[in-house]
């Protein structure tokens, strides 16, 4: 079957399969997970075996996929694009280093923030690291550009950053594969120095990598990815990426003639972005997320032909759309109906019968005597314990920062210092914190709300389940400060008295709240009645 | 011929499910299908949208754009209040009357439905009262789908060829039972 409705995230996934990947490695998170599940459950991933567990954080998912590369292999890593920030010093120097058989690394951005802290544009990561970066428009276009990263990085010997947004991730359409080429085989880098970044060789790898950006310009300039679309007039348009999509929207719809340059492959293509923007005054740039290169053209003294998100055209923050496109481009829009005032908000809470529940019911008691009532949170379904009817969670930075947060503001004199964190977001970077707080003697009190799963991404494995209690008392904790409960209703009580005296105690312990997600749960039990039942 | 759907619904209800077989009845027509979902956090009970759009023609957007939309089928009925500004002057509203009431401001329920009746021109589907009649409460979703065929741009027979391709590894049974669903809920909405 060559014709299939994909995400663009599984688009992204059968591309690679068929450029020849000997293995994907990923950490969970919207919008990128789709992309390594794909692959987790395509037959054509057995035969030959494409390994695909998932990894504990996205650094050491990144740097598994560069000893891969190593070896000779091609590998895929994705991540969301937070996530390369935990990836980031892998990533920053594999582009020193360089690699051996292809590496591209997915990052998906989540303008508007969707299912994120932040809306960071991770196209400034590819220029940071100084390797190609690729934006695709659509589905198709996904699955092309996909098997031609692999080919740049192999061509280049650079990783190359594939990047996609949210709504390219999660938005279907038909796509058509092409053929499926073999894995490479096992061929490790014999390049010694190469590899070994010391200060000498790191020089030079460092300026051998300033050399190379141009031919990665000229690789720009030909790629049949940053085209031109003919039009007449004074006025044109650059659009970046998905951008190009919502600028076609409104140039079919309103059957208008503008000429219009688009990009999908960086650095950009400086002749052809020049030879465009001298034929014409008025250059409106479409970029889904930072204004990056509109801040580039526009220069230091602001040339003022180019307008978009720097001087309002477009909004600065929050992804695209048709309508905020014909607004820019000056086009009149239909009026359209409001909601009416009776609509409220339905934001997600945390499922009925969800073990996390029943943990904030017996924290919240056993907070109740104390003056302060912060508790420090982190990355996860349990975040939602901020908002009503529990309001207990005072924070939410970046993953594992709730134990280290906990333990400055102990170091500061707040008491109780407690702090709330999931099971798959303690193993991705909550150990290490654990490990200060030991090794400072700090008196915080860890509740690792454990359901045996990466849930809010949709239950994926989680690292370290079944094996907290051996990881706490391996990091330092004393075994009689390592408390075990079940978050249950009839458990309330107790699990309001054990809670109480560790956040009494002065010193660390670890409260592991352990019952297993509701979902994953019935997703089980679903799976067992298949398997084991004949269909009625 | 292009068709701009929204559907919509709160999260762990299945709107994809309907989703999915106009997208398999759209490509079996070899038509071209853009369907954006919502994934991650807003899948815990909160307000989830797919917007669907089937056309002979490339479709470039993944999103609707404001006042394109030919239909709101919604299966929750203030949820369909929730998408209107995408709704174009001619569209149709096809709701659910069976509130999900998960959250505590929830409104009047009948000032709710006599606000769907002044928006647009709407069908209201008890839904649960044909999924039960069909046998099984769980086909409340093809039920709407049969309510709302019409304004697919598709024909029944279409859709129905393409829940039976959807429900195939379930068996016999599975498809007999929501394939009844669809029609009860294509008469309904024809009465």
């Amino acid at each position: 079957m060559n014709k299939q409705l994909l995400l663009g995230a599984e688009a992204i996934a059968q591309a690679a399969l068929d450029a020849g990947i000997s293995g994907v490695y990923a950490y969970p998170g919207t919008p990128s997970t789709e992309i390594t599940e794909y692959i987790q459950k395509s037959p054509q991933a057995r035969d030959p075996f494409v390994r695909s567990a998932w990894a504990t954080n996205e650094k050491t998912a990144y740097e598994a996929a560069l000893g891969m590369s190593f070896a000779g292999k091609r590998s895929l890593v994705c991540m969301k694009h937070v996530g390369l920030n935990v990836a980031a010093d892998a990533f920053m120097n594999s582009s020193v280093t360089g690699i051996h058989g292809g590496l591209v690394i997915v990052v998906a951005d989540d303008p508007s923030m969707h299912s994120s802290q932040n809306e960071q544009d991770s196209r400034v990561y590819g220029k940071f690291a100084l390797t190609p970066v690729l934006e695709p428009a659509n589905q198709q276009e996904t699955y092309q550009i996909t098997r031609y990263a692999f080919d740049l990085s192999e061509q280049t010997a650079l990783p190359v950053l594939l990047r996609i947004p949210t709504r390219l991730s999660h938005s279907r359409a038909v796509v058509t594969k092409t053929e499926t080429r073999p894995q490479n085989r096992l061929d490790p880098s014999k390049e010694k120095g190469k590899w070994i970044l010391l200060p000498a060789n790191a020089r030079r790898n460092y300026q051998q990598l300033l050399e190379k950006q141009q031919e990665l310009v000229l690789l720009s300039e030909s790629s049949p990815y940053n085209k031109v679309k003919e039009g007449i007039g004074n006025k044109a348009v650059i659009a970046f990426g998905i951008g190009y999509n919502y600028t076609m929207e409104i140039i079919s719809s309103y059957e208008l003639q503008i000429p219009l340059l688009k990009i999908s492959q960086y650095p950009l293509p400086e002749e052809k972005i020049k030879a465009f923007c001298n034929q014409y005054d008025d250059i409106l740039i479409v970029e889904e997320g930072y204004p990056v290169y509109e801040e580039l053209l526009k220069g230091y003294f602001g040339n003022r032909k180019f307008r978009g998100r720097l001087d309002g055209t477009l909004p600065r923050t929050g992804e695209l759309s048709p309508a905020l496109l014909a607004k820019a481009l000056g086009l009149q829009t239909p009026e359209v109906k409001t909601i009416p005032a009776i609509v409220v908000p339905r934001p997600p809470m945390l499922c009925q019968g969800c073990g996390h529940r029943d943990l904030f019911d017996a924290l919240n008691m056993a907070m109740e005597s104390y003056p302060h009532k912060q508790v420090f949170g982190d990355i996860g379904c349990y975040t939602l314990g901020a908002m009503p009817p529990y309001s207990v969670i005072s924070t939410c930075v970046d993953m594992g920062a709730s134990i280290t947060m906990a333990k400055g503001a102990a170091d500061a004199g707040i008491r109780p210092a407690v702090c709330v964190i999931g099971d798959s977001t303690f193993t991705h970077s909550g150990m290490t914190g654990l490990l200060d707080a030991v090794n400072d003697r700090s008196p915080v009190t860890i509740i690792i709300s454990d359901n045996d799963t990466t849930a809010m991404t949709g239950g994926q494995n989680s690292a370290g389940t079944g094996r907290f209690f051996d990881i706490c008392k391996g990091l330092g904790v004393e075994e009689e400060h390592i408390r075990l409960i079940i978050p249950l209703k009839k458990n309330l009580d107790e699990n309001r008295a054990i809670l109480k005296e560790e956040l009494d105690y002065e010193g660390v312990s670890v409260i592991i709240s352990q019952r297993e997600c509701v979902q994953t749960l019935k997703k089980q039990k679903k799976q067992c009645k298949k398997t084991s039942l004949l269909p009625e | 011929m292009q068709k701009n759907i929204i559907i919509a619904g709160v999260g762990g209800q299945g709107i994809l499910t309907i989703a999915s077989i106009i997208d398999l009845a759209a490509m079996d027509l070899g038509l071209h299908v853009k369907q954006a979902e919502v994934h991650g956090m807003s899948q815990r009970g909160g307000a989830v949208e797919s917007h669907l759009r089937i056309s002979t023609e490339e479709i470039y957007s993944d999103l609707i754009p404001l006042g394109k939309a030919d239909l709101i089928l919604s299966i929750e009925p203030m949820e369909s209040l929730r998408y209107l500004p995408f709704l174009s002057p001619g569209g149709v509203i096809v709701t659910s009357t069976e509130s999900y009431e998960n959250i505590r401001n929830y409104p009047d329920k009948t000032e709710l439905l006599n606000h769907i009746r002044e928006s647009a021109s709407c069908l209201l589907i008890d839904a649960g009262a044909i999924a039960t009649e069909a046998g099984n409460v769980k086909t409340y979703n093809v039920a709407m789908l049969g309510a709302a065929a019409p304004y697919t741009g598709m024909e029944a027979t279409e859709l129905e060829k393409a829940i039976a391709t959807y429900f195939a590894d379930k068996g016999e049974k599975i498809i007999a039972t929501n394939l009844n669903a669809f029609r009860l809920g294509k008469d309904y909405a024809q009465k």
